[in-house]
């Protein structure tokens, strides 16, 4: 069985920053990822991102994603790809489909850096073909170039909602409306601007009532819903539509962690429950750390600084870098980034949607 | 449809044209595009019919997590669509219920 110091699971923002930092000190970093390409959700994100400079702002969600390949690379970080993890054993064997065989893998630390999955929203109708994650319709336009239909009805409005209605419009569909059940929008003032100067309707204190269709989605019914969400009667409205897209919050992909024994507990605002971990980002398994969305759905930003400080605190406890105030001062400037970020754009910033 | 020009994105080059088989019928998809959003592009939105409703089912998540999009390729059931690259002269079979295994050659 191969043996290595440090494995990373997932090679998003969150799983290649933590590979790379640790890399960075001389851990021969392993990553794993299922997927047939690298990056996890950043190469769909086209957009600029908030924070500070250092913190990449101002670049676009793909131009990181290339860098942190490229940074990889440099640190002989090894990537290897359709390699789904399905278990942990002992807390130290990992358990893997690689390329449609089993293998097995020792790891002295392993990074979980699962990432999350959109939720979806129950309604007469939901499981139609055309009723879609936000994120799954921003996937198809920005990766898979192919628009997932030609009437789009937006749910939500928080900033997966208004960033995706954006990301459409750039790949020339036109989504008919926003709605949202919230009195308010919920997302950033600067992207419900832009959704506002291209004309597009963001209807508020609505909510979904029904999905028409045979074989996929046609029409979409909404209904009025009072300060507390409870539907109004006689007040539903329709649009032709033949898209759905759901953009009602994400939760953390804690499948593995929940199955290996990780302590997990339930935190709303971070998108539900989560794997509870220390000012290392180390669960409550000694050699097991985690990072990124599934401790908390945050940003990717936020994904890439908790990757580090994992990163980081394993080739420590590796011993790579001795424990003084020297490593101890570098672990303490990534989580001073992680309160930065955090106070500027709001904790929990994506968490609706 | 698909993403031809776009502001931020590279132009979406016409890839190499190559064709797949969807129940018997020759479709054309481009290379890169995964089995899903060939489908797509073809304006195919279902994937599978459930087992005990027979109720369709399409993309969902697209990131291959939700099993929404299962279909079945030469001959082996339960492929995620939305993360499985299309090949040239794939048999690709909108997937009914579990599906079935047919025998490999
Ligand atoms: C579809 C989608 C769209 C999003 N769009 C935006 C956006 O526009 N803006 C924004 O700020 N945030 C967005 N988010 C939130 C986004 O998740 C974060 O911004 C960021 O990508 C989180 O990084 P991560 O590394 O934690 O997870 P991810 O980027 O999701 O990476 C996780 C990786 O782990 C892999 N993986 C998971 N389990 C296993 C396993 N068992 N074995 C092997 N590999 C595994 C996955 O394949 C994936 O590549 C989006 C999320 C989703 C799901
Ligand atoms: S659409 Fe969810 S797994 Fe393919």
């Amino acid at each position: 069985m191969r043996k290595v110091n440090l494995v990373v699971v997932g090679a998003g923002p969150a799983g290649l920053s933590a590979s790379i930092e640790a890399a960075k000190h001389g851990v021969k970093a392993l990553v794993l990822d299922e997927n047939h390409k690298p990056g996890g959700q950043l190469f769909k994100q086209i957009h600029k991102f908030f924070g500070s400079e250092q913190q990449m702002a101002g670049t676009r969600g793909y131009e990181i994603g290339t860098k942190l390949l490229n940074l990889a690379k440099e640190y002989g970080v090894e990537i290897k790809l359709n390699n789904r993890v399905i278990g942990i054993d002992d807390h130290n064997t990992l358990a893997i489909i690689d390329n449609h065989k089993y293998s097995e893998i020792r790891a002295k630390k392993i990074i979980l850096c699962c990432g999350a999955t959109e939720k979806p929203l129950a309604f007469p109708g939901w499981t139609l073909p055309g009723v879609m994650g936000a994120g799954a319709a921003q996937t198809l336009v920005n990766i898979h170039r192919v628009v997932p239909g030609e009437k789009i009805i937006m749910v939500g409005s928080g900033n997966v909602g208004l960033i995706v209605t954006y990301h459409l419009l750039q790949a020339g569909v036109k989504v008919k409306a926003i709605i949202d059940a919230s009195h308010k929008i919920t997302g950033y003032g600067v992207h419900a601007a832009k959704i506002k100067r291209a004309g597009i309707p963001i209807i508020l204190r609505y909510t979904v009532n029904r999905a028409m269709g045979t074989n996929q989605v046609e029409k979409v019914e909404l209904i009025q819903v009072d300060k507390s969400f409870n539907k109004i009667p006689c007040t539903q409205i329709s649009f032709d539509v033949d898209t759905i897209c759901l953009a009602v919050g994400l939760s953390p992909s804690t499948e593995l962690a929940r199955m290996i024994g990780c302590k997990l507990y339930y935190h709303p605002k971070l998108g539900g429950y989560i794997p509870m971990v220390n000012q290392y980002m180390q669960t409550t398994i000694e050699d097991i750390y985690a990072a990124g969305d599934m401790t908390g759905i945050e940003e990717a930003s936020i994904a890439m600084e908790e990757g580090r400080l994992a990163g980081l605190a394993c080739a420590i406890s590796l011993g790579y870098i001795s424990d003084n105030a020297q490593s101890q001062k570098a672990l303490e400037n990534i989580r001073s980034n992680l309160s930065q970020l955090r106070m500027g754009n709001g904790k929990g910033g994506i968490i609706n949607g | 449809m698909r993403v031809i020009h776009h502001p931020i994105l590279n132009e979406n080059r016409q890839n190499k044209k190559i064709t797949f088989y969807l129940d018997g019928e020759a479709i054309e998809a481009m290379e890169g595009d995964t089995i899903a959003s060939a489908l797509l592009a073809n304006g195919r939105k279902v994937c599978r019919y459930t087992r005990k409703n027979n109720e369709p089912r399409g993309i969902f998540c697209s990131i291959g997590r939700c099993n929404d999009c299962l279909v079945t390729v030469n001959g082996i059931p339960n492929v995620c669509s939305c993360v499985t690259p299309v090949k040239d002269g794939m048999n690709i079979k909108i997937q009914k219920g579990n599906g079935e295994w047919e025998a490999l050659t």
